[in-house]
């Protein structure tokens, strides 16, 4: 069942993982960044295959176009330098290979065992941005007001944290 | 469209635009530097060839000829990528702009354009948040203390402005109905009174405004050219790129240019419509000669603003963003779709 679908899906699936893979191992933030930024991309291809083509685009403009822009921000300012690399600790060599690999045992098991019980066609659900913003300003009203005044709470945090507090009138010792 | 004829105009149409985009972009350059020379009372290139017309062409002779110095300390990887980052986002929003109508060609209905994706105004501006990156790269991995504060200056404000940006086109998006730019232009047909177009920049002249002002924060040009500000930071983020390196964020701007004129064009000046009469083959390419046209005039209006005024300091830049654009467009935003609410 080669179809060209499946070939992009595995395709931007591997660049996605190779992505992440390379996060990992990279030393240098910047390259860890970046390398975020590429499966940030990859999702969004992945995105656009199962028929969500306002979802990939905002993933697009926001994650990678945005989020990661400030990422790379602090990264820059911070001069955040190589990582150092060690031999790490046997501990994690002795607990984290096998926890890995039975962690990556189960998940498939599970996978495997929902797989052909329930399928979702690409395309199926909608996608098209008509359609998400009936949705959004409908049924989902609530939770999507309710989202957009933790972001803001969130950025009242972030500025009430960063604001430097004021000067007393005694000034300092 | 069977599968390999579409392939094939598809090539044939990309390659076209390319190779059309490229010398646009060169012929820009020469167009900004013969109007501020007459706006500075002088000349501007006028010796090779007439009116300076081979102008672009020894400026690509000399680019290629350029010693390309590798500064020592620079991160080398990043150092090479980020003006081939900033070029490559910078021609790729060309793939969804059309150009003209459907040509009726050899049995097959082309429509001009590389493309028509139905998210294409969001494709644009994801292609423009991504292209912040050929310059935040470039002044971090330049190692070098003016081109570290050009990039990050570059790309907190264009991230600022792409709010502004974004928010402006909704008024648009309402009226249009569509993602898709074809259909934002077929909404622009007809006229008000009979001879006044129906196009965008009648109703949406505040979003007009907002966009402009926003297109040129994004496209890092006066008013706004701070990053790269001769006497405030030596070069700002392309200080240590020569030869090459350096032509390539030159072809970023100007394509970027380039780009945001041909959205305004679509989005608020009716794209390719205009008067079409006479035989078919006048038919198929008079949309395309208005389409340029009016982008040249936007390109126009951008050269003649670089030349006019002074350049905007970075609070009051970053203040005019967020104080005074996004409000301004949210309230353009919000009336529009009250009107538009109230007349459905």
């Amino acid at each position: 069942m080669l179809s060209v679908h499946l070939i992009l899906f595995l395709l931007f699936g591997a660049v996605c993982v190779a992505g992440a893979i390379n996060l990992l191992l990279q030393r240098h933030p910047i390259n860890s960044a970046l390398s975020l930024i590429v499966v940030m991309a990859a999702l969004a291809g992945e995105y656009l295959l199962l028929g969500a083509e306002f979802v990939a685009a905002v993933q697009v403009i926001v994650y990678a176009g945005a989020i990661m822009v400030l990422f790379v921000f602090v990264i820059m300012l911070l001069n955040a330098g190589v990582e150092e690399r060690s031999a790490g600790s046997r501990v994690s060599w002795l607990l984290g290979i096998p926890g890995l690999l039975t962690g990556s045992l189960l998940v498939a098991w599970v996978l495997l065992r929902q797989s052909g019980t329930f399928m979702l066609k690409a395309g199926e659900q909608p996608g098209a941005p008509k359609d998400i913003g009936q949705l959004l300003f409908h049924q989902f009203l609530l939770p999507f007001e309710v989202t957009s005044i933790l972001i803001l709470i969130a950025v009242l945090g972030a500025v009430a944290l960063a604001t430097k507090p004021e000067k007393t009138a005694e000034g300092a010792d | 469209m069977p599968i390999v004829p579409y392939i094939l105009i598809s090539i044939i149409k990309s390659a076209l635009v390319l190779f059309f985009l490229l010398t646009a972009v060169a012929y820009t350059v020469w167009l900004e530097r013969k109007v501020v020379g007459r706006m500075q009372n002088r000349w501007g290139p006028t010796r090779v060839g007439p009116f300076g017309l081979l102008q672009p062409a020894a400026d690509g002779v000399k680019f290629l000829f350029k010693e390309d110095l590798t500064p020592p300390h620079v991160y080398k990887p990043l150092y090479i990528a980020a003006p081939l980052i900033a070029v490559i986002f910078a021609l790729t929003s060309i793939a969804v702009i059309p150009f003209g109508g459907i040509v009726s060609l050899g049995g097959y209905d082309i429509p001009l354009g590389i493309t028509d994706v139905n998210i294409g105004l969001l494709l644009v501006l994801g292609v423009t948040s991504m292209g912040v990156y050929g310059i935040a790269l470039a002044g971090w991995a330049s190692n070098n203390k003016y081109s570290l504060l050009g990039g990050l200056r570059a790309s907190a404000q264009m991230i600022s402005y792409e709010l502004s940006l974004g928010l402006s086109l909704v008024g648009v998006l309402i009226l249009a109905g569509s993602f898709s730019l074809r259909d934002i232009v077929e909404a622009q047909r007809g006229s008000y009174l009979g001879f006044i177009p129906h196009w965008n920049i009648f109703p949406q002249f505040i979003a007009f405004f907002i966009y402009l002002t926003s297109a040129y924060a994004e496209t890092n040009r006066i008013p706004f050219d701070l990053p790269e500000a001769e006497t405030e930071l030596v070069a700002g983020y392309h200080t240590e790129y020569s030869a090459m390196k350096f032509a390539m964020f030159f072809m970023a701007e100007y394509a970027n240019m380039i780009t945001v004129g041909s959205l305004a064009t679509l989005l608020f000046f009716g794209g390719w419509l205009g008067p079409v009469f006479g035989p078919p083959i006048l038919q198929a390419l008079l949309p395309v000669l208005w389409f340029l046209i009016k982008v040249v005039a936007f390109l126009f209006v951008y050269i003649w603003v670089r030349g006019t005024l002074p350049r905007f300091r970075y609070d009051q830049l970053m203040w005019f963003g967020w104080k005074f654009l996004i409000p301004l467009a949210i309230a353009n935003l919000m009336v529009t779709a009250l009107i538009i609410a109230w007349k459905s």
